[in-house]
């Protein structure tokens, strides 16, 4: 009688705490979103939302400060860009080679190798970055005079990105009924022409999912670009933007938020900032998680 | 391999059993004096699909395919019976090669298409696939529409305009007997379609690339009995066109529709025979012991 009861507090105690645990990750995204929210809107106190996200001017403590936006907004969206050219091509093609060719042995070593790539600092790639890649192109290539440009950047994050891109597009090739590609053999399709027309097809919204969710590793990444991609605040132009010393949204806050006095109109654009690279990422992944759930069904 | 006597042995044997009492099928034993060596194209009567000729497979050491011969003839369908990992389901792998996808899987014997050794070096799998066509257990269209499930067989080794393609399409599903039902809704995806209508057009993409033989894994056990009815049907009107082999764990489907039947056991080819030999006076105490349901 008495074990009974204590089984029947124990089930609701252990009920409440995953409950709680659950509405907790709604409720601190929630208070991120509102504390972002409410550093932020000062700032358009003194400067129009138009003025602040075309401005091509950054420079918060020169004079009464200048708060263009655009020169961190295109700079992001360059070393983003970037790494998605190099890494989404890369990607797709291990995930292929893991999930569709390699022997199963081969597979079993390759996929958790790629995985530990995720498990190296950001830091160290923004080191090797630094010292080693960047410094070897610069003094191999006449075009880039400094060894630390925006293409670097990308090609760093390249190699964070690609476990996500990796790991998430090989599930979705291995989700992919093993049926589909044997009836695919079956109708005298080559294994080539069965990976393109039948399995990246039936895989297609969970490779979708990766592109983004790679995209969203990318975007957010702080440590790396501040350290390879030179932190020059200057819009980027055209393609020579991408062998020109960049500076992203991330950068600028890492770099920017330790020498800014508290509640200054710097302090507010670089919240601003932060409320921008939030959006962004959080739209993302959602339309990620909105399109791996759609797979699922897809496959089901 | 094993030696030649030790094969042809057994192969008499068999066939002794089997089809003693059909002697009008004599151009059998003339083909099994012919085993073991090639048979040259037009050598075998043309009633004749495909000829196993001392089938073995082995996955790594397991010998799942013993010693089979048989024969799948045009204009027929031949059921495949016995338990579960008897080995009927590798068998019908051989009969297109699809065995070669699993790469423990080691095969020795020959498998004759018209004639024509399928295992020898320079089988071309595509030409080869194509020609023998399989429907798999579970519906698997390709996520995609209705139409590019169909059209994509004959996509793959050519480029087709759009009015053949049009043209393809609607035979294909017309031989399927789906084509009344999706008509309209060719362009949505075959995803939405029910599992009965899936499989037909699992068959009409085999229909596409103008199969002419269709090996069945199964094609009903997923489906209900309406379903299977219309399968059962189709497969019937089918057979005018071409050989027809399906695997299948119920007896009575085998019955209804087979013309003939094999049972395996074990990986042997216990028995193999007309269906309402099999099924009203198998000459084999297994096979008795089987079709009246007492094991498996």
């Amino acid at each position: 009688m008495l074990s009974k009861r204590i089984t029947r507090v124990s089930e609701w105690i252990i009920e409440r705490f995953i409950q709680i645990a659950g509405i907790l990750g709604i409720v601190l995204v929630l208070v991120i979103f509102f504390f972002l929210l409410r550093n932020a809107l000062p700032m358009f106190h003194e400067r129009t939302i138009a003025e602040v996200l075309t401005g091509t001017r950054w420079s918060p403590t020169h004079g009464e400060g200048h708060f263009g936006m655009a020169p961190l907004i295109l700079g992001s969206l360059y070393v983003t860009a970037g790494a998605l050219a190099l890494s989404i091509p890369l990607g797709l093609a291990t995930a292929i080679f893991i999930a569709e060719i390699a022997p199963r042995r081969v597979r079993e070593i390759l996929k958790p190798m790629v995985e530990m790539l995720a498990a190296i600092p950001s830091v160290v790639f923004g080191f090797i970055g630094m010292t080693i890649v960047g410094p070897w192109i610069a003094a191999n290539f006449d075009a880039i005079q400094v060894g630390q440009f925006a293409a670097l950047g990308s090609l760093m994050l390249c190699f964070m990105a690609l476990p996500t891109i990796v790991s998430i597009c090989e599930d979705a090739f291995h989700n992919v009924p093993r049926e589909i590609f044997n009836s695919s053999l079956a109708l005298g399709a080559t294994r080539w022409q069965t990976i393109r027309g039948a399995v990246i097809p039936a895989a297609r919204s969970g490779v979708i999912a990766a592109f983004l969710l790679g995209l969203g590793r990318a975007i957010g990444e702080t440590m790396t670009v501040l350290m390879v991609t030179g932190n020059a605040q200057v819009m980027p132009e055209g393609l020579e933007g991408f062998i020109r010393p960049v500076r992203t949204m991330t950068a600028t806050i890492a770099a920017e938020m330790g020498e800014t006095p508290h509640g200054s109109l710097h302090f507010h654009s670089l919240f601003t900032i932060g409320l921008i690279l939030f959006v962004i990422t959080f739209s993302v992944n959602t339309i990620a998680d909105i399109i791996i759930r759609r797979s699922e069904k897809d496959i089901a | 391999m094993q030696p030649k006597l030790t094969n042809s042995d057994c192969h008499d044997a068999r066939e002794d059993t089997e089809y003693a009492e059909q002697p009008k099928e004599d151009f059998l034993r003339r083909s099994s004096a012919d085993a073991g060596t090639r048979v040259a194209r037009g050598d075998v009567s043309h009633d004749v699909k495909i000829q196993t000729n001392d089938l073995d497979i082995y996955y790594d050491s397991c010998h799942a395919i013993k010693e089979v011969s048989a024969e799948i003839r045009e204009h027929e369908i031949t059921a495949l019976i016995g338990p579960s990992g008897c080995g009927k389901s590798t068998f019908l792998r051989a009969l297109n090669r699809m065995n070669d996808e699993i790469p423990e899987a080691r095969t020795t014997g020959q498998v004759l298409l018209e004639g024509e050794d399928i295992y020898r070096e320079g089988t071309d799998l595509v030409a080869l696939r194509r020609r023998v066509g399989q429907v798999f257990q579970q519906p698997n269209p390709f996520p995609m529409s209705v139409y590019r499930n169909v059209i994509y067989g004959p996509r793959l080794q050519r480029r087709v305009a759009r009015q053949e393609a049009d043209e393809i399409v609607e035979r294909s599903l017309r031989g399927a007997a789906l084509w009344d039902e999706v008509k309209d809704q060719l362009h949505k995806s075959a995803m939405d379609l029910s599992g009965g209508q899936q499989q037909r057009l699992c068959i009409a993409r085999c229909l596409a690339v103008e199969s002419e033989v269709l090996l069945m894994d199964e094609p009903c056990s997923a489906l209900d009995p309406t379903a299977t009815f219309r399968i059962e049907e189709l497969m019937l009107e089918l057979k005018q066109k071409m050989a027809i082999v399906i695997v299948t764990h119920n007896m009575y489907q085998a019955s209804r529709v087979s013309d003939r039947t094999g049972f395996f056991l074990l990986g042997e080819l216990v028995e193999f025979g007309r269906t309402t030999q099999i099924f009203e006076d198998p000459h084999d105490d297994r096979t008795d012991a089987y079709v009246r349901g007492r094991f498996g």
